[in-house]
């Protein structure tokens, strides 16, 4: 029996709508993983530092008012810091698609754009995380 | 992740982090080196003061804790903070949602939280957690809190790790019947009725009836707080103070 | 219609049922339907036979308002077309609202950015990252007056969804048309003073809930007096479009109306009559065209009945229950996104089926970002298309009498007033707020949902059928690369040439009247004049009533 994979889904910023957080903690759950969702308006170094503390496996950033190209390279740089780098950093929200290249250069694996199913996100984790030999 | 576990410990033993968090998922997951790692830990032992803390859902257990942990801190102690919930028994996934109500300590060094799942272990206090108490004592934590759920039979696994188990109560959460299956109540060092506004006289009643019943030599104190409002907090606190300088008084005596 | 004719036709739809539509089903199964309110084969007069027409429906512009608020309905006036826009600086904002206006918009809706909305100055660091992004920065008098300097206020209504902070927000608007020489008791606007749904998914909530209300109330207790044409909009869009269902949706949008209302009377300082008659429900129109035409006809009928039963004011408008929507946007898709506009034109005809007033929809580029020129025009277009070329504005309440719409109306109606007892009994709005038991059950509606759509029940073309490959590639809206800049030296300028020893002094004075309980309209009045700024002014409001903190749900 494999062990759960473990996810924290995030909101930086200032943005007040969490209902596809919310939906995706619930979705994830029944997809056998154990996430931790942080509530709204948090910092990139609260983010990071939960991270460290629960020692996710997966990191789920949801930011829909456009401060992405600010907070998401942060975190991520951060997490590298934090020696959190083996981190599965994904996004999703409102994300531009010419932001996107950039954003994955940086170090965001994926982005999932609104209506993604929450099955097709826990297939992606499953198929992504380091296993324990990389 | 292979890493060199010795490294892992001292890293998480002189503070960094993700270190000790990662050695928290290493217990949990029951990975090879685990045994190395409780062997180091067996000898840095009894510093910390480790209070647990279960009860009905509801209660507001957690903005107690939250509380706690203030208070804690105001006394310039650091705090290891466990949150068990309960994993789905269908799908095996857990919502971790504990965490949360502790955000203003999210960015105090001095406050370590880490959730874990109760993985199918019936009351929730798996070996991991027991190891994972233990880790953070090791580490230097001045007191360790776990929160669980469970106040029936299988909630009393929570005071063979503990030095002081915290049973948390509210009022209209149940009749004498439920009270007498809470477990807990058997072997609760305290016990706090939380959102006392509500009417705690008649929840203390209860209480003090069925444990007039039970086969305890000594009826616990039972401390009524409104944690929201942070009222009954410093009350709670100093009987655990009390608890806490017996502890360390026995443990130097050993 | 008689019991006999009634008996008649349920004999024969007996029939029908047994041996046409049987037969028929039998090579032609139905499809499995998803839909909140689950939907027959059929409605007749059968389905009807307990309705009086006389005591349930009535004729418009009387109790209990179903058909219509007014006698005529569209017939006299096509409903009037709003619109949301707010970006960059005052100055860009304005230069939108001017176009849209030309073709055709009345009202201006102005969406501020996240740091105006948290009370945050646009050159505070901490909000670096956000300034401009959502919406218009607006941190001092000085911005409004730039947004406002070419708008003819005799004929714009200003609205906006700023909610904690509306209380100075319209202390900036009162004083920019004072000092443009337009007299306050002229101006028209449509203020959103209800916060209880930053609580439950908005989340731009600053103060604890009973400071928030508070603030609230002097609004409407100000407006009653001095600005006759304001409505206090109950935004219960944020609940529907947070996940919950159509019955949650109206049935949150008349319990917080209630609930204000309630507490406004408790005041001793605010007509109940009065402060009723001036409120507007402001709910999200899905594309549903009948549950969503019967959730409006519903809300009519249950708001003038629950104020009739608890307070009978005197004044009749005060149990006219006006519904000023916007469209849905959390239907809409980011793939095919073109065909967006299909929905926004469903959502808008619903909404007039309904008998709405003032319809803002959304736009077809909402799945990506804030809107563009180009499809914010095409929302307006597909309004008055709707408006002129659809026949739903030649007679009032086009749909009333189907069996079908007649009997979803009394459904939502009686489940609307089951959800409004439950929050009552669980003790009102703010507990169930507090305890966060609104919030889960929104949460959970949210989740099944979901469900619903990952499994294809429910269908949203383009997104679970009737798929393309396809490179998504839209005209964008851009931010200002440069307006972090723009906005600090906009407020070095203002810290610069303001006085500041009166900034300080009108400040105390607001802190000393936030300690108290009066009306704290004249005290902003007054800080804003000076220029104070919107975070300068915060942070005293804070310092007196506190943050609120949360409860997060246990999902």
């Amino acid at each position: 029996m494999s062990k759960p994979i473990k996810v924290l889904i995030a909101k930086p910023g200032l943005d007040g709508h969490d209902r596809g957080a919310i939906t995706l903690a619930m979705g994830l759950r029944d997809e056998g993983m154990e996430v931790i969702y942080t509530g709204l308006r948090q910092t990139a170094e609260n983010i990071v530092r939960t991270c460290s503390q629960e020692y996710v496996d997966v990191l789920g950033l949801s930011l829909l008012s456009g401060g992405h190209n600010y907070y998401f390279p942060k975190i991520i740089d951060l997490l590298k810091e934090n020696g959190m780098g083996h981190v599965l950093v994904l996004a999703g929200g409102i994300i531009p698609n010419e932001d996107r290249k950039s954003l994955k250069e940086k170090g965001i694996k994926e982005i999932f754009g609104p209506g993604t199913p929450i099955s097709e996100i826990a297939d992606f984790i499953r198929k992504n995380i380091k296993g324990e030999d990389s | 992740m292979k890493q060199d576990v010795d490294k892992l410990i001292a890293g998480a033993f002189s503070g960094d982090e993700s270190s000790l968090g990662c050695l928290l998922t290493m217990v949990e997951n029951d990975d090879a080196s685990v045994s190395r790692i409780l062997e180091v830990v067996s000898s840095k032992l009894g510093r910390a003061y480790r209070i647990g803390i279960t009860g009905s859902p509801g209660s507001g257990k957690s903005t107690l804790i939250d509380k706690l942990v203030a208070a804690m801190r105001s006394k310039g102690l650091t705090v290891g903070v466990i949150c068990v919930d309960p994993s789905s028994p269908i799908t095996g996934g857990a919502v971790l949602g504990d965490r949360i109500r502790m955000e203003q300590h999210y960015s105090d060094d001095g406050v370590f939280i880490r959730s874990m799942a109760s993985r199918g272990s019936y009351g929730g206090i798996s070996k991991a957690v027991g190891a994972a108490v233990d880790i953070f004592d090791a580490s230097g934590k001045d007191v360790v809190v776990i929160e669980t759920v469970g106040i029936g039979q299988e909630g009393i696994d929570i005071t063979k790790i503990v030095d002081t188990t915290l049973l948390v109560l509210a009022p209209g959460w149940g009749d004498s019947m439920q009270l007498m299956k809470a477990g807990v109540l058997e072997v609760a060092d305290i016990i706090v009725i939380n959102k006392a506004d509500l009417g705690a006289d008649g929840l203390a009643d209860s209480i003090r009836e069925i444990l007039a019943l039970s086969t305890r030599k000594s009826a616990p104190p039972v401390i009524q707080t409104q944690a929201f409002n942070n009222i009954g907090i410093e009350d709670l606190c100093h009987e655990l103070e009390n608890r806490r300088n017996e502890h360390h008084h026995k443990a130097k005596e050993r | 219609m008689p019991n006999d004719k009634i008996s008649e036709i349920a004999a024969k739809q007996k029939e029908w049922e047994e041996g046409s539509l049987k037969e028929y089903v039998k090579e032609n199964p139905e499809r499995d339907i998803f839909t909140e309110i689950p939907a027959k084969t059929l409605y007749t007069p059968v389905d009807r036979a307990d309705s009086e027409y006389l005591r349930d429906i009535g004729f418009p512009g009387e109790y209990p308002y179903v058909r219509g608020i007014t006698p005529t309905m569209y017939r006299s006036r096509i409903w009037p077309m709003s619109d949301y826009a707010g970006f960059g600086t005052a100055k860009e904002t304005a230069e939108r609202h001017k176009h849209l206006l030309a073709h055709g918009n009345t009202h201006m809706a102005v969406a501020c950015d996240i740091p105006t909305q948290l009370g945050y100055d646009a050159d505070d660091p901490l909000v670096e990252a956000e300034v401009g992004l959502i919406g218009v920065s607006l941190s001092s008098l000085k911005d409004v007056e730039d947004l406002l300097a070419d708008i003819p206020l005799d004929r714009v209504t200003i609205r906006g969804s700023t909610s904690s902070l509306v209380l100075p927000l319209w202390a900036m608007y009162t004083v920019a048309a004072e000092k443009k020489g337009f007299p306050v008791n002229k101006m028209m606007g449509d203020a959103k003073p209800d916060v209880m749904d930053e609580y439950l998914g908005r989340g731009t909530y600053i103060f604890p809930p009973e400071h928030s209300l508070r603030l609230s109330l002097d609004l409407v207790e100000y407006g009653l007096k001095h600005i006759p044409n304001l409505t206090y909009q109950i935004n219960s869009y944020t609940i529907h479009e947070q996940g919950s269902t159509v019955v949650q949706d109206g049935a949150y949008s008349l319990a917080t109306a209630l609930f204000y209302v309630e507490e406004g009377r408790k005041r001793g300082t605010i007509d109940v009559g009065e402060f009723a008659a001036r409120i507007s429900q402001h709910p999200a129109i899905h594309t549903h065209l009948f549950e969503e035409a019967a959730k409006s006809r519903a809300m009519r009928r249950l708001w003038a009945r629950l104020i009739k039963e608890r307070y009978n004011p005197a004044n009749p408008k005060a149990m006219r229950c006006v519904i000023d929507p916007n469209t849905g946007g959390s239907v809409l898709t980011a793939q095919q996104a073109e065909i967006n506009i299909i929905r926004i034109a469903m959502e808008i005809l619903a909404a007039a089926m309904g008998g709405c007033t003032v319809i803002a929809p959304c736009s077809y580029d909402e799945a990506l970002t804030i809107p563009t020129k180009k499809a914010v025009t095409m929302s307006l277009r597909a309004q008055q298309i709707i408006a002129y070329e659809s026949g739903v504005c030649d007679t009032v309440d086009p749909l009333g009498g189907s069996y079908y719409v007649e009997t979803l109306t009394d459904r939502i109606e009686k489940e609307m007033l089951d959800f409004i007892n439950k929050i009552e009994a669980q003790g009102g709005m703010m507990e169930v707020i507090r305890s966060g038991w609104l919030k889960k059950e929104i949460s959970r509606s949210a989740y099944l949902k979901q469900k619903a759509l990952e499994d294809g029940r429910q269908v949203r073309v383009g997104l679970n059928k009737f798929c393309v490959e396809e490179d998504i590639h839209y005209e964008m809206h851009k931010p200002n690369p440069q307006l972090l800049e723009i906005r600090r030296k906009d407020l070095k300028k203002l810290r610069a040439e303001r006085d500041s020893a009166a900034v300080r002094s009108s400040l105390e004075a607001l802190r000393k009247a936030a300690q108290g309980t009066e009306n704290l309209m004249p005290f902003l009045q007054d800080a804003v004049r000076n220029y104070a700024t919107i975070g300068e002014i915060t942070r005293v409001l804070k310092d007196v009533f506190g943050e609120y903190k949360p409860k997060p749900i246990s999902v």
